[in-house]
């Protein structure tokens, strides 16, 4: 038999550079989820590009060695032509819609084909059904939510019926309800449909209990096997691996579950409830609202935080959290209540004097650059926050030592653009730091190294919005918890999250007496 | 119930703007204005070109206000009932037929007003079709010789609010830098987040759209014969309609012979082009008998204007001098109200029977 995928001896390079990937022989049978792993850089997006061959037909570059797909080589077939093959979904899938409502969506890729109308017809229903969007046709794509744009997307690159499909990070953006979503609809193609499914990811522990393969990448080179052989001497883990690795367990286990056996050997005291760092109050919001028109965004908000401690907001999507944080800036809109930080209302203040007291990262970071190398960055920063020269550059140096000066901004990996930015907004050493969900784009090491980035910033009071459970639990001394832009919950994320089913991290529903991190259970 | 051709609408509005530019009978000019105003609100979608007819009642008022202002500042004032006076400014005899200022008239004031509820009215016609046929189903509708075109402006029409977006995100995210200057200054500042993330954007967007297998039909050659037949046709159809309007020069080479040949070549090119172009439409608009009934209602109301103009033509102007009230004729009245029955088709269901 065939298989679905298959690479013989490939390597890739864009123009003088490095080879993007060295060597890389694997295949992946028809019907399997294989999944990619690896650090940002190694090379798992131009993986995935050269499976139906946009990798280097679209983007340039030189490919050696050979690529098939369902016994087609992609080095005599475009694209476009695989598209009855290969089904692709980019990180972004707003970006990939070409027309405005499901249904069109969903047909474009068979109008392409010049498929007869009542095939597209049929298939159009079939693929609403099997996905469950059928209640969304009309729909216009914008208003759907993240996990419904993803499943769209999926389903639009599946009506022409390929038998191989490719996602590149489908659960990254997305919160765990639109992630269980997603998740929930790739098992059912790979289990009812037999669809071949690779799929790029960095929240490993979101996808790795449903893989067949794993594909470890490490600087363009492969290591392929089961997932529990692989994930032994993986560069990223997931906690539940790491776990694992530290107590030694035989097989390693890829779940919760299983995890959860193994760890009943263990003797663990329980974990004492330890209180949070009780600083003194440096900003408090007293009933705050956020209105747009009709919609309440924000309602009625009471919020304290102190320097010193990180406190973690989160909740579904759509649920506040960056109206909130905008508003606590005082550049976003605010229609009721007042934030005091040091005696004065940021709100009222001369946007200059504003981020002294309050410094906000946006979601994406990037729209704060707009200089061509990040020495002139650091210099207008100075400039901007009226320091003694060469400030932001000595922060940025403490956030991610080596960033060399004449690197465009745009070329830095997402973890060094948002410690560029970081810098920046801490150069005014403002009292109060707030990030919108910055681990956006982060590998573990990464999320890592923000984590003792924030945990250095000993006179700041940190609030960040994210949702991923598993940062939140390395970092945050406090959670609140938001819904239909009301804090429901917050207290010490200990209280906080060890008992709730959505916001648990790995190690607190595997190990339980209170651990939240494997550095808590081993006494590191 | 089945949605209306866009098409067909497009079809009712041109009827009724042909009827417009025929009368300056203020009695008539308004009724087709409500005419148009009742079909557009038995027949509007909630949607951004749904919404925009208001934009257009809006920019109907502006011309004939603009209309005024212009008689009031430079038009030639003529009439025998005196309304008021304003200041005047010699002009040197080279520029007779300008008059700045001076005596004001009923009369001329009339007219003015007239000539600029009629270009209002073709103004609202052009607005219903608009609020009425969803420009991307209207693009369907279009020969597949141009799809290429078709697509880019879909993807425009698409790309449009994202990139409103973009710059207020990244307008916001200055103040987050201390900066609250405004102006040129802001204007790198502003422009190279967002062009980076549009170009971004738009990579993503073409490399997932050959990925899906656009441009997949290239494999196949245009004849050379299409694009020879299609821009001939083109100009002969120019050719044709300049003679057309040039009555008194018209000969058998210029005039309507020439513009049936030039329309019947650009469509056999038009055609042949689409042979090659192998991409099928989904669920495309039919032609049906609710979408002819409703360019027929049209057609009756600018027969019955035109035939009104060769018998009657007094009545479908206002006198001015002397001054009267305007005659409404019948056959005119019936034809104009001929053009309401759209209205009474039911709307088009919000979800298509499954």
């Amino acid at each position: 038999m065939s298989h679905a995928v298959e690479f013989e001896r490939v390597s890739v390079a864009y123009g003088e550079d490095d080879a993007v990937l060295r060597d890389v022989t694997f295949s992946i049978d028809q019907g399997e989820l294989a999944l990619v792993v690896g650090r940002t850089g190694s090379g798992k997006s131009t993986l995935l590009g050269a499976i139906n061959g946009v990798v280097p037909h679209f983007t340039g570059g030189r490919l050696e060695g050979r690529v098939t797909v369902s016994g087609l080589d992609t080095a005599t077939h475009r694209p476009r032509e695989l598209a009855t093959v290969v089904g692709v979904v980019g990180q972004d899938p707003l970006a990939g819609f070409v027309t405005d409502t499901v249904e069109e969506e969903l047909a474009y890729g068979m109008e392409q084909l010049g498929l007869p109308g009542d095939t597209m017809r049929r298939r159009v229903e079939e693929i609403l059904d099997v996905l469950g969007i059928a209640d969304l046709r009309d729909r216009p794509l914008r208003e759907l939510s993240g996990g419904q744009q993803q499943r769209v997307a999926i389903g639009s690159v599946l009506t022409p019926h390929p038998s191989v499909l490719v996602l590149d990070e489908p659960t990254s953006a997305l919160d765990p309800t639109g992630a269980e979503e997603v998740l929930a609809t790739i098992t059912r193609l790979v289990h009812d449909l037999g669809v071949t499914v690779i799929v790029a990811e960095h929240r490993i522990e979101r996808v790795l209990q449903y893989a067949d393969q794993v594909i470890h990448l490490d600087q363009g080179r492969v290591t392929v096997g089961s997932p529990a052989e692989v994930m032994v001497d993986s560069t990223v883990a997931p906690p539940v691996i790491e776990l694992g690795r530290a107590f030694g367990w035989q097989p390693l286990p890829l779940n919760v579950r299983d995890a959860k056996r193994q760890a009943r050997g263990l003797h663990l005291d329980a974990r004492p409830a330890s209180s949070p760092p009780n600083g003194d109050v440096a900003l408090r919001a007293t009933n705050l609202s956020v209105r747009y028109g009709a919609l309440t965004a924000v309602d009625s908000v009471d919020l304290e935080l102190q320097r010193g401690s990180v406190t973690a907001l989160m909740g579904r999507n759509g649920s506040g959290k960056s109206s909130l944080l905008w508003a606590l800036q005082g550049s976003g809109p605010r229609s009721r209540g007042a934030v005091t930080v040091d005696g004065l209302d940021p709100h009222d203040l001369p946007v200059a004097q504003r981020r002294g007291l309050v410094g906000l990262v946006p979601q994406t970071p990037g729209d704060l650059l707009y200089l061509p190398t990040v020495a002139q960055e650091c210099t207008v920063s100075d400039t901007e926050a009226g320091v003694a020269p060469g400030t932001t550059r000595s922060l940025l140096d403490t956030l991610v030592p080596g960033v060399s000066d004449d690197s465009h901004p745009r070329d830095l990996s997402e973890g060094q653009r948002l410690a560029l930015v970081l810098a920046i907004q801490l150069a005014t050493s403002p009292q109060v730091l707030l990030l919108d969900e910055p681990t956006r784009g982060l590998d573990y090491t990464a999320k890592a190294a923000l984590v003792r980035q924030l945990k250095r910033l000993t006179t700041t009071a940190v609030l960040l919005s994210t949702h991923d459970v598993e940062f939140v639990a390395l970092v945050a001394d406090r959670v609140a918890i938001m819904a239909q832009g009301e804090i429901v919950e917050s207290g010490p994320t200990r209280e906080v999250v060890v008992s709730s089913p959505a916001y648990a991290p790995q190690v607190a529903k595997i190990l339980g007496h209170g651990y939240l991190s494997l550095a808590e259970a081993t006494g590191d | 119930m089945r949605t209306v051709h866009p098409m067909a609408w497009w079809g009712w509005a041109i009827g009724l703007a042909i009827s417009a530019s025929l009368t300056t009978n203020p009695a008539l000019l308004g009724l087709l204005a409500a005419v148009i105003a009742i079909v557009v609100a038995a027949h509007h979608t909630n949607t951004v070109w749904g919404r925009s007819f208001k934009l257009y009642v809006w920019l109907g008022v502006l011309v004939i206000v603009m209309r005024v202002i212009f008689h009031l500042l430079i038009g030639l004032k003529y009439g025998d009932i005196t309304l008021f006076w304003l200041p005047t400014v010699a002009l040197p005899a080279w520029a007779a037929g300008i008059q700045i200022g001076g005596t004001v008239y009923l009369e001329g004031l009339l007219n003015a007003v007239l000539l600029g509820l009629r270009l209002a009215v073709l103004i609202l016609a052009v607005g219903a079709a608009n609020a009425l046929a969803n420009p991307k189903r209207l693009l369907r509708a279009f020969p597949r010789a141009l799809h290429e075109i078709g697509t880019a402006v879909v993807v425009a029409i698409s790309v449009a609010p994202q990139l409103a977006e973009s710059v207020q995100r990244v307008m916001r995210a200055r103040q987050l830098r201390g900066d609250a200057a405004r102006g040129l200054k802001v204007l790198p500042k502003v422009a190279i987040p967002v062009l980076q993330d549009t170009l971004d954007r738009s990579l993503m967007l073409a490399s997932a759209m050959e990925s899906r297998g656009y441009g997949g039909h290239h494999g196949v050659a245009r004849p050379r014969w299409v694009a020879v037949l299609t821009l001939g046709g083109l100009l002969l159809t120019a050719w044709g309609l300049f003679g057309l309007l040039n009555p008194e020069q018209a000969t058998w080479w210029t005039g309507s012979g020439v513009l049936v040949a030039g329309v019947l070549a650009s469509v056999i090119g038009l055609v042949g082009g689409g042979k090659s172009v192998r991409v099928s439409t989904y669920r495309p608009d039919r032609w049906g008998p609710i979408d002819a009934l409703i360019v027929g209602c049209a057609v009756v109301t600018a027969v019955a204007m035109m035939w009104t103009r060769a018998s009657d033509p007094a009545s479908l102007t206002q006198p001015l001098q002397p001054l009267g009230w305007p005659e409404v004729g019948l056959p005119v009245l019936l034809g104009i109200l001929v053009a309401a029955v759209p209205a009474a088709i039911p709307p088009a269901p919000k979800a298509k029977a499954p």
